[in-house]
């Protein structure tokens, strides 16, 4: 039976950039949400489900990017976001089996987990209400002049949102420390201009990102950082990803019937897979092993969900106020 | 060779102003005054104005008291033209935040001042956001001074973007932040409804215990004057609805400081509801300015033991109105002053309607699954056996406000539907013999 590394451990491995262990934490996300498809499907999770097969390099990339404090934010697509940030995956998984050793007590779900000690905020399950609160995280940082950063996390459906517009122009105006990472998976539309100029009138700079690369993702994402770090104020950065799976589990995505237009863009696990191999970091055989231990971690997390009790009956009228 | 003194007049800041309110002499009797110099602020529940004085001279003399009421184009000074040019420092005080001089009354829009500044002095994590609050000094000039006082960094001017700037809030408080969001109206609020429930409100148990939203969302709530369909909502019952936020809709001025030095301290969001026509009223200072009010404890604004009227807010001067007309008839009718909606006090409810058998509630809000109906149904669920008569709503017609004076007048309720319905209850009884009450 694989050990439960501690959140020190777990956050460590989610911020050390060097090949292998990025390697290692793009696999665990893959892997954690290839089992949660499963569990879903065999109808131990319930509701909602959105996955981020493919978008792995975003989540990563910017948690390798930033400082241990610096606040996240994500939509309902978070799972990965979460398990970067350093959550106990076994919490995660509970949780989304609706047991009382969930990370939200079994009361979220899915789309509704927080884990503020980690500094990640959500989990927002209505389109594009994180970027206000993330807005107001970044307003918070530079109320306390604590030179944190926010990462706002939002679909490029978000980007359409009026919310979104009104939270540049606050950004804006007050220069707020935050970088919006517009996850673009296409939803819906492949001929919009570029999302990454939705600040042009604010002269928020905004760049396009291979979000299919993580150290393309890191790098932009650093560069964005200390933008703000150094008090020039908020940025945007479109991140050209694809998700694999559908919108959510429940509904499989065939209306974007783009797999005529879509070209599969290169995975970016194994775009980072290849690389190690070509760099002689590591071999075939010893991949394969890493890849073994992680499914063996998250199946044990499965298990344990599978198995973990429900919320009791005093469960239900606690946790409405202070 | 004296001249004859001049009189500086009330000005009129509106077309429909008839009067308003001295707030504030900025000019000493007997000082010089050059041309332009202010003398005083005047204000009415829509905007202040520095009166300035027209000519140089001397001071002879204020007319009017600092809080005094002076129909338009009456005098407030007299100014004698000067016997010789000014002094060149005329020792004209302009400073705008001259010490709040000790007073017995005070007006519920000086009340929430005070509250603000109080909890802003005493903890920095508190900070003011919302439309007009700082440079133009509020809208209904609740927030006047703060800016001066305490900084653009704490007293913050928003841009109008209701949505985002109730997130904005909620973001700050998650990240521990303790920030009051100003409406300018609670009836712009629609705009910001999904942040103060999906965010703020349902985020402590959706997070399992995980994440507070410790936030007040304040401003004036409910009925204004002439201002038509959009202006005018009362949101009380909309808000009361909602589990994860605490309600409060205070009366009086005491209650509304106290209560919103608690909500500023609570860990949770807080919904406070202000009265635009409340601002301006004059109550008793409380007897410690510093005490807090507890969120969610009602109290009897008048004794009696004939009938109980349930109201808030407003609501509450138009009970005592009616209760004191029936005390004339030898009537007495308890008044409870609900105070807070949400939790909403039914210990003092239940106590009261159990000595009097009967209950009014008044409401200006709209009567489908308003607060009011809420109560007669507490009130049937668990004290059915001490009712002598059914309960009876007095609320808002069921309409969208007119703006005719005289339909939005029969729109709002009344103190002759108030007397009705107490007549109703007082006069309508159950019978007590039927087999239904042995």
């Amino acid at each position: 039976m694989a050990t439960q590394p501690h959140a020190g451990d777990r956050r460590a491995e989610f911020m050390a950039s060097d090949l292998l262990s990025s390697l290692r934490a793009m696999l665990f996300i893959r892997r954690f949400e290839e089992r949660a498809g499963q569990m879903f499907a065999m109808g131990l999770i319930g509701g909602f489900c959105h996955l981020c097969i493919g978008q792995e390099a975003i989540a990563l990339g910017m948690r390798q990017a930033a400082r241990p404090g610096d606040p996240f934010i994500a939509s309902y697509r978070m799972h990965g976001h979460l398990l970067a940030a350093g959550a106990d995956p076994a919490a995660v998984m509970a949780e989304l089996a609706g047991r009382r050793d969930g990370l939200s007590r079994g009361k979220g779900g899915s789309i509704h987990m927080f884990a503020p000690e980690l500094d990640f905020y959500g989990g927002h399950g209505i389109v594009a209400a994180q970027a206000s609160i993330g807005t107001g995280l970044a307003f918070a940082s530079a109320y306390r002049g604590d030179g944190k950063v926010c990462m706002t996390f939002l679909g490029d459906g978000a980007a359409d949102q009026g919310q979104f517009a009104e939270s540049l122009a606050m950004a804006h105006r007050w220069s707020l420390p935050i970088v919006y990472v517009i996850e673009n998976n296409r939803g819906d539309d492949w001929n919009r201009p570029a999302l990454a100029d939705r600040g042009a009138a604010f002269r928020i700079p905004g760049e396009e990102v291979d979000g299919m690369c993580l150290a393309s993702v890191r790098d932009a994402g650093a560069r964005a950082l200390e933008w703000a770090r150094a008090g020039h104020g908020p940025t945007l950065l479109e991140m050209r990803t694809q998700r694999y799976r559908g919108h959510s589990e429940a509904e499989p995505g065939k209306y974007r019937g783009g797999d005529k237009k879509l070209a599969p863009a290169p995975d970016p696990i194994e775009r980072l897979r290849t690389e190690i191999l070509d760099a002689g970091l590591a071999g075939e055989a010893e991949l394969r092993r890493m890849d073994a231990e992680i499914r063996m971690r998250v199946a044990d997390a499965a298990e344990a969900a599978s198995r973990g009790a429900e919320p009791v009956r005093a469960d239900l009228m606690t946790d409405i106020l202070l | 060779m004296t001249a004859p003194a001049t009189h500086v007049l009330m000005p009129a800041l509106s077309p429909k102003m008839k009067s308003g309110t001295l707030v504030r002499w900025l000019v000493e009797e007997g000082a010089a005054v050059a041309a332009g110099d202010i003398l005083a602020e005047v204000e009415t529940d829509k905007a202040t104005m520095e009166v300035e004085a027209a000519e140089s001279g001397v001071l002879l003399r204020r007319l009017a008291a600092e809080g005094e009421n002076v129909a338009v184009g009456a005098p407030i000074a007299a100014i004698a033209p000067a016997p010789r040019p000014a002094p060149a420092a005329a020792p004209t005080a302009k400073a705008k935040t001259a010490p709040e001089r000790a007073r017995p009354r005070l007006t519920v829009r000086e009340a929430l001042r005070q509250a603000l500044a109080e909890e802003m002095r005493r903890d920095p994590d508190v900070f003011l956001l919302g439309e007009e609050i700082g440079a133009y000094q509020g809208s209904f000039r609740v927030t006047q001074g703060l800016l001066e006082e305490f900084g653009p960094k704490r007293v913050v001017d928003a841009p109008i973007v209701e949505h985002a700037f109730a997130g904005l809030g909620v973001g700050a408080a998650f990240a521990g932040l303790k920030p009051v969001i100003e409406f300018m109206s609670f009836n712009f609020v629609l705009q910001a409804l999904d942040h103060i429930v999906n965010s703020a409100a349902k985020t402590l148990y959706m997070s399992g215990g995980a994440l507070n939203c410790p936030i007040v969302f304040r401003g004036p709530n409910g009925a204004s004057a002439r201002v038509g369909a959009q202006h005018a909502q009362d949101y009380a019952a909309w808000f009361a609805h909602v589990p994860g936020l605490k309600v409060v809709a205070p009366y009086t001025a005491a209650d509304a400081k106290g209560l919103l030095k608690a909500a500023i301290r609570d860990p949770n969001p807080v919904v406070f509801l202000e009265h635009e026509r409340l601002y301006g009223e004059s109550f008793d200072a409380p007897d410690d300015p510093e005490a807090l009010v507890d969120i969610g404890v009602a109290a009897i604004a008048r004794r009696g033991e004939d009938a109980t009227l349930v109201a808030f807010s407003r609501g509450v001067a138009l009970a005592l109105q009616a209760a004191e007309q029936l005390a004339g008839r030898g009537v007495n009718v308890e008044v409870v002053d609900l105070r807070t909606l949400r939790p909403l006090d039914m210990g003092c409810v239940l106590e009261s309607v159990g000595r009097t058998g009967r209950c009014v509630v008044v409401e200006e809000g709209w009567p489908r699954g308003g607060i009011g109906a809420e109560i007669a149904a507490r009130l049937m669920e668990e004290a059915f056996e001490k009712l002598r008569a059914p309960v009876r709503r007095v609320t808002a017609k069921d309409v969208p406000a007119p703006y005719a004076a005289n339909l939005e007048e029969m729109a709002r309720p009344q103190l002759g539907d108030v007397l009705a319905a107490l007549e109703a209850v007082l006069h309508s009884g159950f019978k007590r013999s039927g087999c239904l009450f042995t």
